[in-house]
Parts: structure tokens; C-alpha cells; sequence
């Protein structure tokens, strides 16, 4: 396939069967493989189509600088387009973070200001809109809320699993900015009857929970329930333990986000077969593993691998 | 057997520190009853005036959220396993 320029090749990822995952003929998993979008992950999709609605709205023009709170993956792949179009990037990114998130968005030419470990994303979103609030020449995405983080899915990832598999039953996802669960859940809902939409979210160690009180609390601004059927909190040891499993029986070297939505997934597979359904359920491949190497989470027992994750952002 | 139920860091000083605790209830809303008994204000901070979850708050019982089970009404059964979370962003 031949693209004009790196921006342009995003998306039209594979969807690939997981042959040895899946328990029987009739209940079938599959994989889409969004680590193979240009910075290796499925935040590709949202940050092109939310730099592209803030150009048509005449906000970016050469030399402004746009802000973004995010735990990696979203400000890596705003770095790639921002430095392309001659933006300046800077990210809020909580301080417990993988290394290599960090080195990727240097390298791609992103500043990043750090927020507190303890509270998460939560901390980076709060520290970001103080300082759009302090810099109103500023240009805040804000993922969370960006309608076009949604509209990529909706417009793409949805679509694009349609074409490729008509029969799909399910499909699985991981919650975070709940971009991609809303977009391309409500394309199926609006073009294959009965699909469930089913979001596997990480629970993180106690320190990212940290918050002073309740109300501190954040639900993303894009969320609506009414879209998803059902949502799982999966654990560290789960999310680990499936993703080594990816690797091990599928050769898909995943991140741990991915292993918390194959859980999810095999969850719903299970309760396929004991009910004798035939089942397609297709899932997010976030991104590869490469940025967690440092984290621990592929080396040693599964029980030294949860305990090195304690208190990071792993999702 | 009884039902636990895992507290997150914040509501800890309603538990006595306690990061699980143990209790009995057919549903959501009588288990938070009985909870409540022993470790007062506890309910109140997961139970708004108008009888529903407060929104920051998360609640799974065996990791699936109870908004798609039936809210309070979610029926347990000895042995189940509920997580009481705050809402925190992710991406």
C-alpha cells in the first residue's frame, strides 16, 4: 500500500483470528491490530482527527502550541503530527509512567510537564486545565471531551471491522478516555443488530486512587453508558497473565491494557459456549509491549510482575 | 459465608482503616444497609440524597460494574465479591 506521508497511512489496521484462543469453531476471538499504526498505537486515530477539526475550526496555525494531558500514547501520537505541521506540543503526563512513553514523546519533540503519581490521569488533566486557564493562547484538545476522539472511531475503526467481519457478535475495548468504546460502539449498535459492546477497564494499584475525596472523582465528558452492554474492572494479574498468554500462544506481543481486554473478551467467549451461542468477538490490540519492558511486567513469575506494576499507569 | 467488600483508600476512615470488610445482604442496597450498621456514614458517601450511586463512585461485584447488573437492586449471593472504587480518568 502506498500512502503520500505518514499521516495518511493511519488506520486500515489488520484483524487478525486467534486460532488457539478461541474456544471452539462457533465462538471465534479476533484481534485488531492497532499497534500497527504509525507511533504503534490505536491514539493515532483520535489525534489526527482532533488536530484535523481544530485546523478546520482555525485554531492551529504554524508555531501554536497545543496541550494535552495523557498517560503516553495519546501525546505520542500528537507529537508525531504536531512536529510534522510545525505545532509545539506539550504533555501533562502523571510521574508514574513508563520510561519509554517518556523518551518516545522526547524524541518525537514533545515538551512534558509531570503531574502526581498519586491520582493518576486525574492529576493530569487538573494540572492541564490550569494551565490552559493560565495560557488562553493555548490550544487544549482535552481528549476526554474532544467529540473527534470519538468521531475517528465512529468514521474508522468501526467500519473497518464491519467490512471485515460481518458476523461480529461482540466487541471489546479498553476505557480510558472511552473514545473508542463510544465511537465505534455506536456505529455497531446503529449497523449490526444485537452486538454487545462490553469495555474492560484497568484497576491500578491503590496510589493511583489516591484522590483527597470523592468528589475529585472524573468520568470523561464522552461518556455514555447507554452505549456499552456491559463493564469489566480487570486486575493486574489478569491483565498480565493474558497478555502473556497473547504472546506465548498467539505471538501478538501486546501491551497490558491488551491483556486486561482479552480477559474481558475470553470472559464473554466462555459464557458463549456454556450457553451454546455462536460467537465473533473482536477486541483493541492498544499497542505492542515495547513500551512496557521497563515496567517488569515480562519478566519473572506473574506475582514479581503484578508487584513491579504496583502504582504505575500500566493502561 | 458473607460478602466482602474492598474499600478504596479514601473511605477507609469509615472501616477503621480496614481495606476489606465483611457483611451480608441479598442485594446491593441491603448489603450497604448492613454495612452501614457497623461502619456509619459509609453509605451516605456512596448513595446520593435522590437514592442512587453517587457518579465519582464505582461499584463491581464479582469486577462487572453493577450500573449493568441493576444498580442497588443487583441481587449477591454468599461468596460474591464487591469492590467499592472512586472514578478516576484513564488514557
Amino acid at each position: 500500500m502506498r500512502f503520500d506521508s505518514l499521516i495518511e497511512s493511519v488506520g486500515r489496521t489488520p484483524l487478525v483470528g486467534l486460532p488457539r484462543l478461541s474456544p471452539s469453531p462457533d465462538v471465534r476471538l479476533w484481534a485488531k491490530l492497532e499497534q500497527d499504526n504509525p507511533t504503534g498505537s490505536v491514539k493515532d486515530r483520535p489525534a489526527l482527527y482532533m488536530i484535523a477539526q481544530a485546523e478546520k475550526e482555525g485554531l492551529l496555525r504554524p508555531g501554536v502550541t497545543v496541550l494535552e494531558p495523557t498517560s503516553g500514547n495519546t501525546g505520542i501520537s500528537l507529537a508525531m503530527v504536531c512536529r510534522q505541521k510545525g505545532y509545539r506540543l506539550i504533555c501533562v503526563m502523571p510521574e508514574n509512567t513508563s520510561v519509554e512513553r517518556r523518551q518516545l514523546l522526547q524524541m518525537y519533540g514533545a515538551e512534558i510537564v509531570t503531574s502526581p503519581a498519586a491520582g493518576g490521569s486525574n492529576q493530569a488533566v487538573a494540572v492541564a486545565k490550569d494551565l490552559a486557564a493560565q495560557n488562553p493562547d493555548w490550544v487544549m484538545l482535552y481528549q476526554y471531551g474532544n467529540p473527534a476522539n470519538a468521531q475517528a472511531h465512529y468514521e474508522t475503526t468501526g467500519p473497518e471491522l464491519v467490512e471485515d467481519l460481518p458476523t461480529i457478535t461482540h466487541f471489546i475495548a479498553g476505557l480510558g478516555t472511552t473514545g473508542t468504546l463510544m465511537g465505534t460502539g455506536r456505529y455497531l449498535r446503529e449497523n449490526v443488530p444485537g452486538i454487545r459492546v462490553v469495555a474492560a477497564e484497568p484497576r491500578y494499584g491503590e496510589l493511583v486512587y489516591g484522590l483527597r475525596n470523592i468528589d475529585e472523582g472524573f468520568v470523561p465528558e464522552l461518556y455514555d453508558a447507554d452505549v456499552l452492554s456491559s463493564r469489566f474492572s480487570v486486575g493486574p494479574r489478569e491483565a498480565l497473565r493474558r497478555t502473556r498468554q497473547l504472546v506465548e500462544e498467539e505471538g501478538i506481543f501486546a501491551g497490558i491494557s491488551t491483556g486486561a481486554i482479552l480477559h474481558a473478551a475470553m470472559g464473554e467467549a466462555g459464557k458463549c459456549v456454556e450457553r451454546g451461542e455462536r460467537a465473533d468477538i473482536a477486541f483493541i490490540v492498544c499497542d505492542g509491549g515495547w513500551k512496557y519492558l521497563s515496567t517488569g511486567a515480562y519478566a519473572g513469575t506473574l506475582e514479581e510482575a503484578e508487584a513491579a506494576l504496583e502504582g504505575q499507569l500500566w493502561a | 459465608m458473607a460478602i466482602e467488600v474492598r474499600i478504596p483508600t479514601i473511605l477507609r476512615t469509615y472501616t477503621g482503616g480496614e481495606k476489606a470488610v465483611e457483611g451480608t445482604g441479598d442485594s446491593l442496597s441491603s448489603l450497604l444497609a448492613d454495612l452501614d450498621s457497623r461502619h456509619s456514614g459509609l453509605r451516605d458517601r456512596l448513595v446520593t440524597g435522590e437514592g442512587g450511586l453517587h457518579r465519582f463512585v464505582n461499584v463491581y461485584v464479582n469486577d462487572e460494574d453493577v450500573r449493568f447488573l441493576g444498580g442497588l437492586e443487583t441481587p449477591l449471593k454468599d461468596g460474591d465479591s464487591v469492590t467499592v472504587l472512586p472514578a478516576v480518568a484513564g488514557g
